[in-house]
């Protein structure tokens, strides 16, 4: 009865008057959450106003916001992918594997180890996409697939072992600092700004939210649909790689078991909270930054006030559907 | 006889937000009759079985079933009332079996379980009496269309249905399996069971139906028992056309075409295209400059034909050939790099991309096209894109408070028009229209028929398909008549007429051989 209700709304406002495209709290709703976060913070916690945790909660949000901005992608498809986490995983333990191999000279190693495991979850995300647009799988169904395997095809080829190692010119990318910047925040920021302008910019850009607003019009109006859903998929592996590869030079150890996992919750809340649209067809790339900036401040902030974890976990989902909510379009 | 009423709907309104759906329909049908209920889209029809079925709530009138007033207030409350409805899609659960199926949320039990035995034996007593017989224990989803139907009507008549609603029962069913539902139909009838009928086929409701109860427009235009009317008259009715007066009115936006303009070259060709169970034979011919009307009642094989001839279904035989060479397309994407656009009927589902601006639904097609070069290929050009817009928004008048504002938010007369000009900006040479007209207000109406006509002027070969006759009648040089997926007839310019049109709809020629008198 609602349905019917609803769409019959829709049919009248259609003819009668033009509706207001977003309320306050759709636009501004994620941004104001952050500015309470940081004005709370301000007020109550010591040492909040400084350099170091500025970069502190850079550093720990780098590898969100970056397999988020894939995600975001995805999400604005209509689809989902929950194997990122799994990727990380493998990327992670391919790259040890490579720059530690002793017939292979250490610049070439290190430039192998930046380059191949990016490349193989590439690939994976390919395949992720070849599932959802050769067989018609349903994302949820064909990521699912890689979330499960993936983090098997890690233990496997490392037996399962914690690799430890200590390798400045790999290390670089999660410890390096140039001109003072961390370089994983560096690198965050250029994606964001690059996916943001690829989705202003581009035809590619245009053609994934055709596709996630309106499939079947999008394929009747020529967009090649599979392409651009197995493009997504594959940026997505791409950009968990180097997450990945982030996250174990933090480390300067890689472990399969704890590689990325549960980075597919965190990106899929940092895309929700940031306000694209999970049905599809709507993006906000710029939002996703704010919305993983928030999960993070959180985290950091309830760390900071000595909330046992079990609870922060409460807090943050609490905080997380007041987010949503506040963005959630209105229907009547 | 009266007391052989079983159910009389009377002056049933109902609005929805925005929309008269019925305005003082109404409905009789007598028991042990199959009475076949008719109209067009969006006549009303399933908007009265709703009401009936409890599935929606009247806003007024009246219902009497079997002697008593009633007002079902849920599907479930209907079927315990007597009334079953059987779906044009199987409303079953495909994983469970026959049986289960059958006796779902009214098992029979022994000792508070499931008695499967006795479920299993009743499920195949039931089956039997239709010459059906299939083990029952069996997943539904295991067996064909037709046996899934019979199903769903061996469950109405388990539940004791007085009133078994059908709602295009045939829609799916090869001509074998029309015969055994025909068979099922016709026992049900003998046993007392009333049977409300709805299809599209002429020939079946002529071959099974008592009455006919016609809607149009919300409202019933005709009832009467069906040997009383002939099918012209029936389509007549339907498409809100009086046989006595069939003179074209010109209300339309297409002028009374002084010189054909069109030239002698062939565009388009299509031999005998089949495609499966929707389309069985289908030819047409459009030239350059010529717009070629496709008339046909809902479910003729109107919008497969589009769709085939556009890439988006694929043939199963046949033959398109575009500008003297043969074409496979295999997507839509072929399609329109051989020139050709369609504009679907479902402009909402099909046509729009609602929360994309009216910048991007117009030129969605036109998007390789508006690449810069060389190595920032696969960037917007946004400044010819805005030039682009802006200029189809001034000549086809689209009132949009501007090029950033979301499609959704138009009016329907308007998104058309930005689905018109996502085609036009493309340059097509051959433009599938299905239904251009439907939904839009009168102004945008004949705006965009005039719009038609201009652009099959400049060259553009055009194949409009439309339920309005007139659109037919008045716009088309030639019409191409579709009746049960096949092409009955081709009528050129001089022979195109309502009534002509009406004729091979409603038996496949043009010959008058019935006993009607037609005003030239």
């Amino acid at each position: 009865m609602r349905w019917v209700l609803n769409t019959n709304l829709e049919l009248k406002t259609f003819s009668k008057k033009v509706v207001a495209r977003e309320s306050f709290g759709q636009r501004y709703g994620a941004m104001l959450a952050l500015l309470v976060l940081i004005i709370f913070n301000m007020i109550t916690t010591r040492y909040f106003m400084n350099v170091q945790t500025l970069y502190v909660n850079f550093t720990q949000v780098a590898t969100i916001v970056i397999v988020a901005t894939g995600m975001t992608l995805v999400i604005a498809t209509g689809g989902i992918d929950l194997s990122v986490g799994s990727l990380m995983a493998i990327s992670g333990a391919l790259a040890p594997m490579i720059f530690l191999h002793p017939s292979l000279p250490p610049a070439v190693g290190v430039g192998l180890a930046f380059v191949v495991p990016i490349l193989v979850a590439g690939l994976f995300g390919m395949s992720n996409g070849f599932l959802i647009t050769r067989y018609g799988i349903q994302p949820i169904i064909a990521t699912l697939i890689l979330f499960i395997a993936g983090r098997g095809i890690a233990q496997v080829v490392t037996n399962g072992d914690l690799q430890t190692f200590s390798n400045e010119a790999f290390q670089f990318i999660g410890r390096g600092r140039p001109l003072g910047f961390p370089v994983q925040v560096v690198l965050m920021f250029v994606l964001v700004a690059l996916i943001a302008w690829v989705m202003r910019a581009t035809i590619f850009g245009r053609y994934i939210l055709a596709i996630g607003g309106n499939e079947a019009a999008a394929k009747l109006a020529g967009v090649p649909v599979a392409r651009v859903k197995l493009a997504v998929y594959a940026i997505s592996g791409l950009l968990s790689g180097l997450a990945g590869l982030i996250v174990i030079a933090i480390n300067a150890a890689s472990d399969a078991n704890q590689g990325g996992l549960n980075m597919e919750l965190d990106a899929i809340a940092a895309v929700a909270v940031g306000g694209t649209a999970l049905t599809g067809g709507k993006v906000n790339v710029l939002g996703t930054l704010i919305g993983a900036l928030i999960i993070q401040l959180i985290r950091y902030t309830l760390l900071a006030k000595g909330v046992p974890d079990a609870v922060a976990l409460i807090v943050k989902a609490a905080i997380i559907i007041v987010a949503v909510y506040s963005q959630r379009t209105k229907q009547s | 006889m009266r007391s052989d009423l079983l159910l009389e709907m009377q002056n049933i309104t109902k609005t929805f937000p925005g929309v008269r759906a019925l305005t003082n329909a109404s409905l009789q049908v007598q028991t042990g009759e199959i009475h076949a209920l008719i109209g067009q889209n969006g006549a009303g029809k399933s908007t009265l079985i709703k009401i009936l079925t409890g599935a929606y709530r009247r806003d007024s009138g009246s219902v009497r079933f079997a002697g008593t007033n009633i007002d079902f207030r849920s599907p479930q409350a209907a079927q315990n009332g007597g009334v079953s409805t059987i779906y044009q899609e199987v409303n079953l659960v495909p994983f469970r079996s026959v049986a289960e199926n059958i006796f779902m949320g009214r098992e029979p039990k022994k000792f508070g379980f499931i008695d499967w035995k006795g479920m299993n034996s009743q499920a195949q007593a039931l089956l039997e009496r239709f010459k059906v017989e299939i083990d029952v224990t069996q997943p539904l989803n295991t067996f064909n269309i037709a046996i899934q139907q019979m199903t769903a009507i061996a469950r109405a008549v388990s539940v004791q249905a007085k009133l078994v609603v059908m709602d295009e029962p045939t829609s799916s069913l090869d001509e074998a399996e029309v015969q055994v539902l025909f068979d099922v139909m016709r026992k049900l009838k003998a046993s007392g069971v009333s049977i409300i009928f709805v299809s599209h086929r002429l020939d079946e409701l002529y071959a099974i139906c008592d009455a006919v109860t016609i809607m149009r427009d919300g409202q019933t235009v005709h009832a009467c028992p069906m040997k009383d009317i002939s099918k012209l008259e029936l389509v007549a009715k339907m498409l809100n056309r009086d046989l006595n007066d069939l003179q074209s009115s010109g209300r339309t936006g297409f002028k009374q075409s002084q010189s054909q303009n069109q030239s002698a070259t062939l565009r388009l060709s299509a031999k005998n295209l089949q495609q499966g169970r929707a389309l069985r034979g289908v030819n047409l011919e459009i030239k350059v400059g010529e717009i070629v009307g496709l008339a046909g009642l809902l479910g003729s094989g109107r919008t497969e034909t589009a769709r085939v001839l556009f890439g988006a279904d694929q043939l199963s035989s046949g033959e398109i050939i575009l500008n003297g060479q043969v074409q496979q397309f295999r997507n839509p994407l072929d399609a329109i790099k051989a020139g050709i656009g369609l504009c679907c009927e479902d402009r909402k589902q099909e046509g729009i991309i609602p929360y994309l601006s009216v910048r991007e639904n117009l030129t969605l097609a036109l998007l390789p096209q508006l690449t810069r070069a060389g190595l920032l290929r696969g960037i917007v050009n946004s400044a010819k894109q805005a030039e682009i817009v802006q200029q189809f928004i001034e000549r086809l008048g689209i009132k949009t408070a501007g090029p950033d504002q979301p499609v959704r938010e138009l009016s329907g007369g308007n998104q058309q028009k930005v689905l018109l000009a996502r085609w036009m900006c493309m340059n097509p040479q051959l433009l599938i229209l299905d239904e251009p007209t439907r939904g839009v207000d009168v102004g945008a109406k004949i705006e965009i028929q005039s719009l038609i006509q201009e652009l099959a002027q400049n060259g553009l070969s055009v194949l409009m398909i439309s339920s309005e006759i007139e659109e037919l009648s008045e716009g088309s040089d030639r019409v191409i008549v579709l009746r049960d997926k096949k092409s009955v007839i081709t009528l050129e310019k001089h022979a195109i007429s309502q009534e002509s049109m009406m004729h091979a709809m409603a038996h496949g020629t043009t010959t008058h051989e019935v006993g009607f008198e037609y005003q030239s």
